[in-house]
């Protein structure tokens, strides 16, 4: 049992990612009202993404993984500073963060 | 081998704690430092498994550029943290049915994958320098299209929150310019014993 546990494979990776991922959905649904908290488990869950890529990629040898793993840093980083930017610009308007009240294309 | 075990328990065991502590955290400001612990304890594991550029790439990209936007943010935003959280419970049995499958069914799938592990031969050349022998020759145009998401990301994040504000005293260059004296001082005789 515990050999198992400390002889470290590609499994336990692709499992601690699979988790991460799981708590990042699980974030968007406990925080459905903090738009700040949403886009922090969007974070969680591109980083699981990036662990899954990183694992592969050493335990196939092949380095694409890790070079992919760049692009989805650069998305993710973008991705970030647009989401906030438009967080704040939404703020300034309404005054609030809730997810709620960003509603105003349903019409 | 044993090092190596262990050293993945603890990067592992603290990263799980820290994200669950990013989602749960009361404060918003708790969460992003609980968000640079789970970052930290990542690039860890990358370490481990020799990706030490990503490694690197992560704490100055996530901890150094994003958390900390995501620091600025929190805390430049006045909202009443402790409303937003109000009503949080009720989302929680759908969330853990959702989620309990999604782990479920990713465990499953990781369980019966058979990957045989490529042995690596030990080179000389270093992680950093292999991946940037690939990166600007093979990846060159999506690495190209990469700068330009993010000029493009940049650009629009400060169309986004300039603003102009009325009432603000600025320097304006080419007033001070076309400035003349007589505009700006007035000449006047003086007779002795009176002042001006």
């Amino acid at each position: 049992m515990i050999e198992t546990v400390l002889n470290v494979g590609l499994p336990h990776y692709l499992i601690l990612a699979g988790f991460l991922f799981t708590i990042g959905v699980f974030g968007i649904f406990l925080n459905r009202k903090n738009m700040i908290v949403i886009l922090m488990s969007i974070e969680l869950m591109l980083l699981a993404v990036n662990i899954n890529f990183v694992a592969f990629s050493s335990y196939l040898g092949d380095l694409t993984g890790q070079v992919f793993t760049m692009f989805i840093l650069t998305v993710a980083a973008a991705e970030a500073a647009i989401g906030l930017a438009i967080l704040v610009v939404f703020f300034r308007n309404k005054g609030s963060i809730a997810v709620e009240d960003i509603a105003g294309l349903k019409g | 081998m044993i090092i190596q075990g262990l050293a993945f328990l603890l990067f592992s065991g603290i990263l799980s704690i820290s994200a669950l502590l990013v989602i749960t955290a009361r404060n918003p400001v708790h969460s992003v430092l609980w968000l640079v612990l789970a970052f930290f304890n990542s690039a860890g594991l990358f370490v481990l498994l020799g990706a030490e550029f990503i490694a690197f790439l992560m704490v100055i990209v996530y901890v150094g550029a994003v958390a900390v936007l995501f620091l600025f943010v929190v805390m430049m935003l006045e909202v009443d943290f402790v409303s937003l959280r109000q009503g949080a419970m009720q989302y929680v049995p759908v969330g853990l049915i959702v989620g309990g499958v999604l782990f479920a069914e990713l465990v499953f799938m990781y369980g019966g994958l058979e990957i045989e592990a490529v042995n690596q031969a030990v080179t000389e050349v270093q992680n950093s320098q292999s991946i940037g022998l690939v990166l600007y020759t093979d990846y060159i145009f999506p690495f190209q299209v990469a700068g330009l998401i993010l000029f493009v990301a940049m650009i629009g994040a400060i169309v986004l929150t300039h603003r102009t504000r009325p009432g603000v005293r600025r320097q304006n260059i080419a007033e001070q310019h076309n400035r003349k004296p007589e505009e700006a001082m007035e000449i006047r005789k003086v007779t002795t014993g009176t002042g001006a």
